[in-house]
């Protein structure tokens, strides 16, 4: 079972910001590794685990790179409490990927891999990125091709779990970005995706709920449309402070076929401290509408053709807080690392839903308040540069 | 008719600047020696990937809306 039970629809896990390459143009990435250890408390739901980002310069025009992740997840969302038992899973993520540099351009190709037990995710990526009038500015145009194979856990008391394949589900996307210079002190990044799904896109663990003739809430299969196409621009401004401080702030408009309208905007702001911290704060804010086929209770059963009672097809906003602190150090041993960070995270996100109930099957159509709930996002790690 | 064509001798001579103006190279605004600031490692846009890669897939998985993050990925293989 997945570790949100969220729509199986295709999630970017980042794996390479263009804005991360097209900010050093022509240039490629530094050799680097990440460890990590992080965590996430919220709606019930427990997510922790390692992961491990590590990137080398094979010679001056070819840089390989690989991360593998982990999640180990326990799970009594409220949505898994209210039709089924707690559960826990595990999922993991592997990615590979090669920078070439050629003159002012640099090519990308990538793979990337996640499993669960009831779900398995390949995808593959190609982009170019290529630096223009004398490097201030850099633009990147990309595209990744995803194949899910979607399935639902079968849970027999006394049996081994079985995995019900239900069908698959694929995945287009094409992007563009653009950084640019604006003066000395101030960048500018635009980007601009769009992206397409089609075959098995619902969840088969949650199901949508209706007022049946009794009066009592009743559940009933969700349908989703066979297709999604979504697109998302988004813009993002940092500046140079005059006391050496960065701020920082984005906007990204979101909108795709299942009528879904969402807007996020972003403020952030880095402050060096003594000769070795950094410290940072940010804020962001998300907001969208609930999708056009989506109902917290449907007045009766098969009440339209399309169906569903997925929390992220709901409308609602989400706020989170983050603080972070960095600190540098240059380890004498061994020579070959130049340098290292030890980093800490800490978001509060709070979630809350516009028109999703925590209907209990069987019971009262009324008289009970919307969800909402409060989540901890926690994250360390420890960064080498070589 | 005469105003017409003051009107277009008005618009000739900023389009053959135009023009012309596009067939020389473009002047960096922002010399080399004056991009300190921007090199600064707090001017990075994502200065630690393995955060934010992280951060993009918990906001991913929980809202409706998705993309446009500079990022490249895959399916989160998860349901």
């Amino acid at each position: 079972m997945g570790w949100t039970r969220g729509i199986p629809a295709r999630t970017l896990t980042a794996t390479l910001f263009a804005l991360a390459a097209v900010s050093r143009a022509a240039v490629l990435p530094d050799d680097r590794a990440d460890l990590d250890w992080h965590e996430w408390q919220g709606g019930g739901v427990t997510v922790d685990g390692p992961g491990v980002l590590v990137r080398k310069k094979v010679d001056d025009s070819l840089s390989l790179s690989a991360s593998y992740s982990v999640d180990m997840i326990s799970s009594a969302s409220v949505d898994v409490l209210s039709t089924a038992s707690p559960y826990k899973e595990k999922h993991t993520e592997g990615t590979v990927s090669a920078d070439y540099l050629h003159g002012n351009t640099i090519y990308t190709a990538g793979f990337i891999e996640g499993h669960e037990s009831d779900y398995i995710a390949k995808t593959g990526f190609l982009s170019i990125s290529e630096s223009m009038f004398g490097d201030l500015t850099t633009i990147n145009f990309g595209y990744s091709r995803g194949w899910d194979r979607v399935g639902e856990n079968l849970h027999n008391p006394g049996l081994p779990t079985t995995t019900d394949w239900l069908g698959d589900a694929d995945h287009r996307n094409w992007s563009a970005g653009l950084s640019q210079v604006l003066t000395r002190n101030l960048l500018l990044g635009v980007n601009f995706e769009t992206g397409e799904s089609d075959g098995y896109l619902a969840n088969p663990y949650r199901s949508a709920r209706y007022v049946g003739p009794d009066g009592l809430v009743h559940t009933e299969a969700q349908a989703y449309p066979g297709t999604r196409t979504g697109n998302a621009g988004s813009a993002q401004l940092k500046y140079y402070l005059p006391w050496h401080a960065a701020l920082d702030g984005s906007y990204r408009l979101y909108h795709d076929t299942w009528g879904i309208l969402a807007h996020t905007l972003g403020l952030g702001y880095t402050q060096p401290v003594l000769s070795d911290w950094t410290l940072n704060a940010n804020v962001r804010y998300y907001r969208q509408n609930a999708a056009t086929f989506y109902a917290d209770l449907f007045p009766y059963e098969d009440s339209q053709n399309f169906i569903a009672r997925d929390r992220e097809l709901a409308q609602f906003n989400d706020l989170t807080f983050g603080f972070g602190a960095s600190w540098l150090f240059h380890p004498s041993w061994p020579h070959w690392i130049e340098k290292g960070t030890l980093n800490l995270t800490y978001d509060r996100m709070h979630i809350a839903y516009g028109d999703f109930h925590n209907y209990a099957v069987g019971g009262m159509p009324m008289g009970v308040p919307l969800y909402a709930y409060g989540a901890d996002i926690t994250q360390i790690f420890i960064s080498f540069w070589y | 008719m005469r105003v017409g064509r003051v009107g277009l001798s008005a618009l000739a001579l900023p389009l053959a600047v135009l023009l012309l103006s596009a067939c020389t190279p473009v002047q960096p605004w922002v010399k080399p020696y004056e991009r300190e600031h921007l090199a600064d490692p707090i001017m990075s846009f994502n200065a630690n990937p393995i955060q934010s890669s992280y951060l993009v897939h918990v906001f991913e998985v929980r809202e409706g809306g998705r993309g446009a993050t500079g990022s490249v990925g895959g399916g989160c293989g998860c349901n």
